[in-house]
């Protein structure tokens, strides 16, 4: 568009739209600069660095090797593994368990389709920490509900101590974040079911099409974008799971349960390893960024 | 027969959805029950169902923490306004239970988190929606990979950056990045592109500047998607732990559910106490989304597309 008005009045009207655009755009401009972008840059420059949040002490430019050095620490690479077993996990149970409330529930249409939803929904709205306490409380092992209905329905012989055994914790923690993010997702799907082009799954009806072949033939391709969506956002979130780990478990026990998120946090909170801190959140976010790119290039070539 | 076999597919998986809504609900109902059990009926191993005796102690015991002025205003670089150097802080309000006080933290966080968005958002997505200008591409690839990126992960260097401004510890520390976070501003470029060009270009036309244009024309076109970043932003903001945790330490600037979980830290855990706490944590939010719940799932479904 630009390069083909090259008459003045026309520079000039761009000139006039840059202006005005800059200066609506600034308010916003100015917020993300100083408080999202400056702190990405400064994330993978002190990532470089010795550096501690001492008061007199100085940043010592220790070139990679605080990334060699994460490659070497065993409690970062236990962390990772566990990140990798909450996504590999939590993402394709999320997605295929909030596809199939939503298709339930939006046939059910009306009050009862909003109803459930809202339902789907509370868990995020409660807000973590309160999530968090009550499931520590029903988790606990002398008196949380979990050991007595285990026991009542004759599962259980004795008491588990759920969070504290280096074998259930990791999983009670994807149990919790399960209830967590389905809701946004089951949203999603039903406003996707919504937008299906109904002509299509009426004339595949005349034809005779089974319920499996118009959900499959029909409807999936439709709501593809959805769900490749709902892939990246549940696997951001996976990524991210921090308030959990730090309220329940704190990593425990023995680092079974820590994630790269609740490493960080502890590296750079608790031990004050500000530079190695920061160069496990440009791998994280390199990792992430390469996961998305991942499932964006699968969903391509699968349509 | 084979109507009869989709008809019976139907009603089980819509009991299964049912009991499964019913555990969906239970932890909440958990919390609201819990508060008002005694301390005897929380720690026994047989939990009752249902409150055998409902009880205020919980509630007694989390307003009678430490005291706090109601309202704590700490006014951002007020460093440069200050004649000695140091911060200026106005307190207001009679002395409250640390719980209100946390509360009112909260609302006030996600009060401000919310205006400050919308304001900035409504504007920067029109220009980005309706204006060609130099850079734009640019911008808007900027804006699409920070999305993209974890926003815990910059944490760090934000914590560094709030001190050195003087801002850590205030909940302007927690209250900027919400602001600076560029989902808003991708929410409603997507809203503003049904804004029609040739209605902009008769306002022009007719001689009307680009302030009015966006405040008399724009602005209600884009009404709806700046309420529905508005409820999304509140209950995000309300929520947003991590960032709370990490910015805000001393007792009375705390969030609501801060204050919980530096209870659950402490050394002998009080589930009825906590559980009061979380009533107080959450049932104000819930009630807010309930109310603009509408909305708020257009927020959610506008985002994606073109996601």
């Amino acid at each position: 568009m630009v390069s083909q008005t090259y008459n003045k009045r026309s520079r000039a009207l761009v000139r006039r739209e840059t202006t005005a655009a800059y200066l609506f755009l600034l308010p916003s401009l100015f917020f993300f600069v100083v408080f999202v972008i400056y702190p990405m840059i400064m994330c993978i420059y002190t990532s470089f660095f010795d550096s501690t949040m001492g008061k007199d002490s100085v940043d010592v430019f220790i070139g990679f090797a605080n990334y060699v050095e994460l490659f070497q620490d065993e409690i970062f690479l236990r962390a990772l593994k566990n990140t990798f077993v909450i996504v590999i996990v939590s993402v394709p149970t999320v997605c295929a368990f909030s596809l199939w409330v939503a298709s339930v529930i939006y046939d059910l249409k009306g009050a009862a389709c909003s109803a459930f939803r809202c339902i789907f929904y509370l868990p995020v709205v409660t807000g973590s920490v309160a999530v968090v306490v009550v499931w520590k409380w029903m988790y606990n092992n002398y008196y949380g509900i979990f050991n007595y209905v285990g026991k009542g329905l004759g599962i259980l012989d004795e008491n588990i101590n759920w969070l504290g055994d280096s074998r259930f914790a990791l999983w009670c923690i994807i149990l919790i974040l399960f209830t967590t993010s389905v809701g946004q997702p089951i949203v999603l799907y039903v406003s996707a079911l919504g937008n299906v082009d109904h002509s299509l799954v009426e004339a595949a009806q005349v034809d005779g099409a089974t319920r499996l072949q118009l959900f499959w033939k029909i409807k999936w391709p439709q709501i593809m974008p959805t769900t490749l969506y709902i892939l990246v956002i549940t696997t951001i979130n996976s990524f991210q799971c921090f308030a959990l780990i730090q309220l329940l478990t704190s990593g425990g026990p023995q680092h079974s349960t820590d994630t790269v998120m609740y490493y960080i946090y502890y590296t750079a909170f608790k031990l004050y390893r500000y530079g190695y801190g920061n160069a496990m959140g440009v791998i994280l976010a390199i990792v992430i960024a390469a996961m998305s790119a991942l499932q964006f290039k699968l969903a391509k070539s699968n349509n | 027969m084979k109507m009869n076999r989709t008809q019976v597919y139907k009603i089980i998986s819509i009991v299964i959805i049912i009991i499964l809504a019913i555990l969906f609900i239970f932890p909440l109902y958990w919390i609201v029950t819990g508060a008002f059990k005694t301390k005897a009926e929380i720690i026994s191993a047989t939990p009752s169902w249902w409150p055998s005796q409902w009880v205020l102690t919980n509630f007694e015991n989390l307003f009678a923490k430490q005291k706090a002025p109601l309202w704590e205003l700490h006014i951002p670089f007020g460093r440069f306004f200050s004649a000695n150097g140091k911060p200026i802080v106005f307190f207001a309000g009679p002395m409250v239970p640390a719980a209100i006080r946390w509360l009112v933290n909260t609302v006030f966080m996600a009060v401000t988190a919310m205006i400050l968005t919308c304001a900035t958002a409504a504007m920067a997505g029109y220009a980005l929606a309706k204006k060609r200008f130099v850079g734009r591409g640019l911008l808007f690839t900027l804006i699409v990979c920070a999305m993209a990126l974890p926003k815990q992960v910059i944490l760090i260097p934000l914590l560094r950056e709030m001190s050195s401004l003087s801002l850590y510890n205030t909940i302007w520390a927690v209250i900027f990045p919400i602001v600076g976070w560029p989902f808003g501003v991708f929410l409603i470029k997507q809203f503003a592109e049904g804004v029609p060009g040739e209605i902009l270009e008769s306002a022009r036309i007719d001689g009307a500047g680009e302030l009015k244009t966006f405040l008399t024309i724009v602005f209600p076109m884009i009404k709806p998607g700046v309420g529905a970043l508005a409820i999304f932003t509140f209950i995000n903001s309300w929520n947003d732990y991590f960032m709370q945790l990490v910015m805000l330490t001393s007792n009375s600037n705390l969030t609501i559910s801060l204050g919980i979980a530096k209870m659950l830290g402490e050394a002998s855990i009080d589930y009825g106490l906590l559980m009061a706490g979380a009533t107080l944590a959450s049932i104000p939010i819930i009630i807010i989304f309930l109310i603009f719940q509408k909305y708020f799932t257009k927020g959610i479904t506008m985002g994606a597309v073109k996601g």
